[in-house]
């Protein structure tokens, strides 16, 4: 299950006053089990990048190509030779989103149905499944997120809170069985606690499940302790594409960007001026308390 | 200027009675302070900030603000234009289609004339630096501009307190910073009491005060230094710490002669560098 | 993109039609109106348009652009038309199965199609030429005098500021949650009318949620500014004649006289 994204470019309004290039000529691989965090301040593309991996926009240009499946085949051609396609497409993009789950922000806002049960269903069934495999489904999906089939089943999603809300949407997303997961944005708005039992999860579903996760996030922390792969995008472009430690190296192109860099980097960056002399891809409390110790203990002999 | 006295409340009385969801809170705020709130979700620090301002009465207990207490109904305006409120949702508390007409809505309110209503929202639309987007629609702001628009409205209005429910909860990095430094700015050198809730622990750092609230009471309250040094305590109430506290407060208990109140890269430097 | 979607389609230039009281252009917009059922023959036809085409020529809007806001109803011109054409009785001049048509069915279908024509242009006219909160201001201004018969004048005016300050939030929400559903493989397209109505509900009930948490929370943001309805309150800009309105008025007065002798 890959992702391959070829020149992808898209423009908003193209041909008005309003027009916005979005994505400007995007080339990206994303390999099957990945971990990705994907960064950029607001209008940066990033949202627009991600819902073209689903296929809920046409791009203006490129291609893409989900488990080799080209869903951008014949998008190119005049409107008239593109509809020998328009049959094609519309299966192919069925089996795109099938493959691959898409979770937008505050997913919470989208449920609609009486009880949590019922709500997470609503994907399975438009997938066509048999009332047995669909009641599976959504007892697989709610065991994901944490949720209690039992308890929770028959209640409201209305009188649920709002970190438990989030997770009945995600489980709504993960009962269509995606070999990707991609989210926007899983942990705005929630209190820390409710961010760390998230990113747990997301971390067990990519461990266990071997899923491939793709968040969009504003937090340089949260993606240091759990992705291993960051993509960092500005006006359209990929700007850094590598390992957090790499990505996290370069304080300079981040803050011009202006994006933030966990504090601890700014701590190495510091302490290194200072003659501490420690390794420069330390992303987590505890690597930079180590580090330190180390050069302390040294010094101290 | 913000004074509660064995403060409960609770959202339903009678047969679908719900737990307290304020839990006997004291507390003073004096004039010209910049006070944190912080605390986890439903730990009640937003439901105080709606007693602050009338929007809810106190089930028992009072609050009075600037000498008038809420339950004081004839009161109401007059505490509402004393002590301003900014909520969450930026989409949510802009009512008119242009910002300097949604700036002036406050003072449209309070009934004064259309020229001191004129000099007013350009002043507060000036504070907050917002003045080139007068002519704009809210709807083609970012967050952190439509948040300082909703400032500038209560600015406009010239209460001696603000209190800021969750401003930056649904921002990004960026309006966060926006937003938070226009807080700052108010209290600095507007002098406006300044009473901020929020989750983020990085916003908390330049307050005079910070107020650690859950389960409805008042659990932890000093300075940022003495509040984030007790970093088992807040980690126990599900709240985070800057990264800078927690390597401080690690090495300390590693037996290093470090202070675990430090809350700034550059603190910590300092004090590692005379230790080495 | 959805969101830049207007209500009125305001066209933003400086022109003196645009500078006029939007009080002003109201009752103007109302007189023409009327003018237009007052007129029978072609001669007040020809002062009609004369009036209209000099509106739009000050206005600066472009003709091209005016007769753009015509293509929605333009199948109800084209219906007008013909009922008229074919029922109107008279001297019988071709005839087929049941319609007949006449001298008479001719003329009046051509005088009912530009009636609606200058009905709809006269209508855009003032939409184009004042932005919605301008008119917002002047309905309520107008109303006030209404409110002694129990006619809540500012809060139907808060209403409508209200309404088009949601709208684009509201569609960009539309937006969002179609998409979301999307991605879980709801589709809006295919199926007849009933399974299209259906596929509607997961759209519904979020956006209805959604605009009910919205209200309350707009609510909640009003009362902590002191909002307590109409009474007291004034204004940030107060609506002013100025002599523009007073020549316009001059303008209008000598067109309806005309229209009435003719």
């Amino acid at each position: 299950m890959s992702i391959i994204i070829k020149a992808l470019t898209h423009i908003y309004d193209k041909g008005t006053p309003n027009e916005t290039v979005a994505l400007d000529h995007i080339d990206l691989e994303i390999a099957s089990g990945e971990f990705v965090g994907l960064i950029g301040h607001t209008g940066s593309g990033k949202s627009t990048l991600i819902q073209q991996m689903n296929g809920l926009l046409k791009p203006t240009a490129g291609d893409i190509i989900v488990n080799n499946l080209e869903i951008t085949k014949g998008l190119e051609l005049p409107k008239k030779q593109r509809k020998k396609y328009a049959a094609e497409r519309k299966k192919q993009l069925i089996e795109v989103r099938k493959k691959v789950g898409l979770v937008f922000q505050y997913p919470e806002y989208q449920l609609f149905e009486e009880t949590v049960e019922k709500d997470i269903a609503f994907g399975p069934q438009n997938l066509g499944l048999v009332e047995s495999h669909v009641k599976q489904r959504v007892m697989d999906a709610m065991a994901l997120v944490g949720m209690d089939y039992e308890t929770y089943k028959d209640k409201s999603p209305f009188e649920l809170s709002g970190g438990q809300k989030r997770r009945v949407a995600i489980a709504g997303v993960l009962a269509m069985k995606p070999d990707v997961l991609i989210l926007d944005e899983p942990t705005a708005g929630l209190d820390p606690q409710g961010r760390d039992e998230i990113l747990g999860q997301l971390k067990t579903l990519h461990d266990q499940e071997q899923l491939t996760v793709i968040i969009v996030s504003h937090s340089m922390e949260d993606m240091a302790k759990i992705a291993n792969r960051l993509i960092v995008m500005n006006q359209g472009k990929v700007v850094l594409d590598g390992t957090p430690k790499d990505v996290f190296k370069e304080i300079e192109t981040l803050e011009a960007i202006g994006l933030a860099v966990p504090q601890i980097s700014y701590l190495i960056r510091a302490l290194n001026e200072k003659g501490f002399a420690l390794p420069d891809d330390i992303i987590t409390v505890q690597g930079a308390i180590d580090a330190i110790q180390n050069v302390l203990e040294k010094r101290a002999k | 200027m913000i004074k509660a006295e064995n403060l409960y409340f609770r959202y339903t009385e009678g047969e679908a009675e719900t737990p307290f969801a304020l839990n006997g809170v004291n507390l003073e705020i004096k004039e010209g302070e910049f006070v944190v709130i912080i605390g986890h979700n439903g730990s009640g620090k937003s439901t105080l900030s709606k007693l602050m301002n009338g929007i809810h009465t106190p089930t028992e207990g009072r609050i009075v603000i600037d000498g008038i207490d809420t339950s004081n109904e004839d009161q109401i305006w007059e505490i509402r234009k004393r002590a301003g409120m900014v909520f969450q949702n930026p989409d949510n508390q802009l009512v008119a289609t242009i910002v300097e007409e949604d700036v002036a809505f406050g003072p449209e309110n309070l009934g004064l004339p259309s020229e001191e209503i004129r000099h007013r929202v350009d002043e507060a639309l000036d504070t907050v630096h917002m003045s080139a987007y007068k002519r704009k629609a809210p709807h083609h702001l970012s967050g952190g501009q439509k948040q300082r628009v909703a400032i500038a409205g209560i600015l406009a209005m010239k209460p001696k307190c603000i209190i800021f429910d969750e401003p930056t909860a649904m921002l990004d990095p960026s309006g966060r910073k926006e937003v938070v430094q226009t807080i700052e700015h108010l209290n600095k050198n507007e002098k406006i009491t300044v009473i901020h809730i929020t989750h983020y622990m990085d916003e908390a750092i330049h307050a005079d005060r910070v107020l650690v609230m859950d389960r409805g009471k008042i659990v932890m309250e000093g300075t940022p230094k003495q509040v984030f040094s007790k970093v088992d305590e807040l980690r126990a109430l599900g709240l985070d710490v800057p990264q800078v506290t927690l390597v401080s407060h690690k090495l300390k208990t590693m037996g290093y002669a470090v202070s675990d109140e430090n809350l700034t890269v550059d603190e910590l430097v300092a004090e590692l560098c005379r230790l080495s | 993109m959805l969101r830049d979607i207007t209500i009125g389609q305001y066209y933003s230039v400086d022109s003196p039609v645009h500078r006029m009281d939007p009080r002003f252009k109201i009752i103007a917009s109302m007189l023409f109106l009327v003018s237009l059922f007052l007129i029978e023959d072609m001669l007040a036809y020809l002062l009609v348009i004369a009036f209209i085409g000099a509106v739009i020529y000050k206005s600066k809007i472009p003709v091209k652009y005016v007769i753009r806001g015509l293509k929605p109803v333009f199948m109800l011109i084209i219906f007008a038309f013909l009922i008229n054409i074919f029922l109107t009785p008279g001297e019988e001049k071709v005839s087929f199965w049941i319609f007949t048509v006449s001298i008479e069915g001719i003329t009046r279908a051509f005088f009912m199609a530009f009636r609606l024509i200058l009905l709809i242009v006269g209508t855009s006219l003032l939409t184009l030429c004042t932005s919605p909160i301008e008119l917002t201001d002047g309905i309520e201004y107008l109303l006030n005098p209404m409110k002694r018969i129990g006619l809540p004048a500012h809060e139907l005016a808060m209403m409508m500021t209200i309404a088009l300050r949601f709208i684009p939030t509201l569609l960009e929400e539309t937006d969002k949650i179609m998409k979301a559903q999307m991605a879980r493989g709801a589709d809006f397209e295919s199926g007849n009318i009933m399974k299209r109505a259906k596929a509607l509900i997961p759209l519904l009930v979020p956006l209805f949620i959604s605009a009910f948490r919205r209200a309350d929370e707009l609510a909640m943001a009003m009362e902590a500014r002191c909002y307590r309805g109409g009474e007291g309150r004034t204004r940030l800009k107060v609506l002013k004649y100025t002599s523009l309105d007073a020549i316009g008025a001059g303008i209008v007065a000598v067109y309806f006289v005309a229209c009435i002798i003719v």
